[in-house]
């Protein structure tokens, strides 16, 4: 099949038919790839919903090469031959991604300092480039008491940005979803259905495909800020998953088990919740070594094996 | 006296009744697309009518249907969108109670002419009464060999249900009516692919809406040049305005599309004039979420040139000094209204009815009530007013569906032409109605 030529933000790449625009520049990498709060390459149907990573088409295609009237979600967009897309040099895409920020913002309770995500945050991240530097808010925000969705998953709804990744992972690799999106609007709420529990086997990937602080895994809770601890690969003979994990340790202790995500979060692949909750002595792995951390995060900072 | 299409017959009595309808001629038009149109004949006719949605959009019927993937093997989907919910918008539950086979035969119709076998009508629940009477009708026209197989003696078959929806003015946007429809929650799908390609159970569907569909008959009964004889420029063809507000006779009106507005408010047929004899201040043309014009761009477009009802005329000036026909919900407000609390009622709907699927419009929508409830309390500040704006603007346009243009542009332009009204709020700390 022929290659598709589009060109985003200066750099020009050729792409397979189907990619979206999201996917382009991530093949390019770096600073023109587009944000992502609710698209997640690894599940299906996700995208289109937080609205972070609209970009601007200056051209739609060779054919056709109107620009397109309204900013367009980078995650959901299929590339065309000779399409030309400004994300970063388009100051309408910056400045609707700056508004993007703020809304998701305005609900949110900042408490970063007490939340078990600040350091691996994508909130975080996504502020730290484009939020405003002052709240235009007056307004009390939403306000929801933490509840345990599970025995091993705790939800703060306040932190929540509905980006239905957890639904979605509920939907795709579990074999039944009892939890989703009650209500409407700002009112929408992630819950379970009266009086049921997630409970099942890969439930604890809700937990790594959250953006922020939403869902947090209550045997880590509070345990330590991630900066504290350095991550090894590690692996261990598993029959329910590839057993291909991340320890997070402080000093001897093993506080917590994740996935392995790549350098857009997104987890390589899922782990069953035997080896992220009930496998906490250093012993019951494989220490493959240091996993490597990118130079700018937070983690890095007490980490050896620099990228 | 104005051409009547949809409201012809509308006063006889036991209309609802398949033989009453008959009897008025009723379903001949139907026997007329068997016997003598092939389907893409009848697409051909709506084309050539001019025929344009009525739910809003204002898009060309036939060309929607020429959308249909008609290569596609699946089955191919006619859905009614009876989920009439904007407010100030009231003229398709008219039909529905009144005359029901009207809208049945033009869903045969277009069914035919779309090559569907199964068509839904997707009806808003708070209608529960109007259901029965649809249910009713259809059954009616079960059993006269009106719906079923071999319909007429064709070797046409048809399936026709009537889908009551939840309450969510949401399900009324087309793609969210499609999942509702579905069984799922209502959230708006992300297009493309729009649903003339993937649309119900992921195959080719049209969503029109009742008073489309409803017109149908009508077109082929007496063919498509006498249809686009009515009306005016691009807009053919008469159009139900629910008229309500401050007005001496508000209810629903059939207009040959092309009718000044003032003679719309002022003449006896008609609104007949403002209530009270007060003054005209404001005019929300076509339902709440169309931009909002004060009393001297309604009546005259900025160039001086009077304004006609009509897709075109409304639109003159774009959303700087004209508004939309939209759905036909024509509000009218006298000087005794306040625009604030105008607007923070249209506020309140749009923040309780955002589906909450993408942040713009889940967060602008409620931020905006909130700004609006603290101006309209008298806690208000002049930068609020400029932040509703810059909202408004980053809102617009930025979401999955229309519903946040249709939050934004109400505030957008209640601010433009009406801002001294904002301020004295602010001025004086209170509302000074």
């Amino acid at each position: 099949m022929p290659l598709l030529k589009v060109t985003i933000d200066n750099v020009e790449i050729e792409v397979e038919a189907g990619t979206t625009i999201m996917n382009a520049a991530r093949q390019v990498g770096g600073h023109i790839v587009p944000p992502a709060m609710c698209y997640y390459s690894k599940l299906e149907g996700s995208g289109g919903k937080c609205r972070t990573c609209l970009v601007r088409v200056a051209q739609g295609s060779a054919k056709d090469p109107r620009p397109m009237p309204k900013l367009v979600a980078s995650c959901r967009t299929l590339v065309q031959d000779g399409m030309v897309v400004e994300n970063t040099t388009s100051p309408e895409a910056m400045d609707s991604r700056q508004a993007i920020t703020e809304f998701l913002l305005i609900n949110h309770p900042l408490d970063c300092p007490v939340c078990d995500q600040a350091g691996e945050c994508h909130l975080q991240d996504l502020s730290y480039v484009h939020g405003l530097e002052e709240t235009r808010t007056v307004e009390e925000r939403r306000v929801f008491k933490p509840i345990d969705i599970g025995d091993k998953i705790k939800l703060h709804m306040n932190r929540c940005i509905l980006c239905y990744r957890c639904v979605m992972v509920a939907d795709q690799i579990t074999d039944k979803r009892v939890h989703g999106v009650l209500g409407r609007g700002d009112h929408s709420e992630i819950s379970t259905h009266i009086q049921q529990a997630v409970d099942n086997d890969f439930s604890g990937n809700m937990i790594d495909v959250c953006p922020v602080g939403a869902l947090t895994d209550n045997t880590f809770r509070f345990k330590s800020r991630v900066w504290f601890m350095k991550p090894f690969d590690a692996n261990r003979n598993c029959t329910k998953c590839s057993g291909k994990v991340v320890l997070w340790m402080k000093g001897e202790e093993l506080l917590r088990v994740t996935g392995r995500k790549d350098k857009y979060g997104e987890l390589e692949e899922f782990i069953c919740n035997d080896c992220r909750f009930d496998h906490k002595m250093v012993t019951d792995w494989t220490i493959e070594g240091p996993r490597a951390i990118e130079r700018h995060s937070v983690i890095s900072q007490n980490h050896y094996g620099k990228q | 006296m104005a051409t009547q299409i949809l409201l012809k017959n509308i006063d006889v009595p036991g209309l609802t009744d398949i033989h009453v309808y008959k009897g008025l001629g009723g379903y001949s038009a139907l026997e007329k697309a068997l016997k003598n149109f092939t389907p893409d004949q009848v697409t051909e006719e709506v084309k050539k009518s001019g025929l344009r949605g009525r739910g809003g959009a204002g898009f060309p019927t036939g060309m929607k249907w020429g959308f249909i993937d008609k290569q596609s093997e699946k089955p191919r989907y006619l859905v009614c969108n009876y989920d009439e919910s904007e407010p100030g918008t009231f003229k398709d539950r008219y039909i529905g109670e009144l005359n029901p086979h009207q809208l049945i035969e033009g869903m045969i119709i277009g069914s035919y002419a779309l090559g569907a076998k199964s068509a839904y009508i997707y009806i808003r629940g708070e209608l529960f009464y109007v259901i029965k009477i649809i249910e009713k009708a259809i059954q009616e026209a079960y059993k006269n060999g009106l719906l079923g197989n071999n319909i007429l003696g064709s070797d046409y078959s048809l399936d026709l249900y009537c889908h009551p929806g939840a309450g969510a003015y949401i399900c009324g946007e087309e793609t969210a009516l499609l999942e509702s429809l579905e069984g799922k929650r209502g959230n708006p799908r992300i297009k493309p692919p729009f649903p003339a390609i993937v649309g119900l159970y992921d195959c080719p569907t049209v969503v029109n809406n009742v008073e489309t569909i409803a017109a149908l008959p009508w077109i082929i009964t007496n063919g498509s040049a006498a249809y686009s004889a009515i009306g005016i420029g691009n807009s053919k063809g008469t159009k139900l305005i629910s008229a309500c507000g401050h007005i001496n006779k508000p209810g629903i009106y059939e207009i040959e599309l092309g009718l000044p507005v003032e003679e719309f408010i002022y003449s006896d047929e008609y609104c007949g004039g403002i209530i009270n004899g007060n003054k005209l201040k404001a005019v929300v043309a076509g339902g709440s979420s169309v931009p909002i014009l004060p009393a001297e761009l309604i009546l005259k477009t900025a160039a001086g040139e009077p304004r006609l009802m009509s897709y075109e005329s409304l639109a003159e000036g774009g959303f700087k000094t004209g508004t939309m026909m939209g759905s036909g919900g024509f509000i009218v407000m006298d000087h005794t209204t306040c625009i604030v609390k105008n607007l923070l009622t249209f506020a309140r709907f749009y923040r309780h009815e955002s589906c909450g699927q993408c942040s713009p419009c889940r967060e602008g929508t409620s931020w905006m009530e909130k700004i609006l409830m603290r101006i309209e309390g008298g806690q208000g500040t002049m930068k609020d007013i400029d932040l509703l704006v810059n909202i408004a603007k980053h809102v617009e346009g930025n979401t999955i569906c229309p519903l946040g243009d249709a939050a934004a542009w109400p505030v957008a332009s209640a601010i433009l032409h009406f801002r001294e009204e904002f301020e004295e709020h602010v001025k004086l700390q209170k509302c000074p109605f």
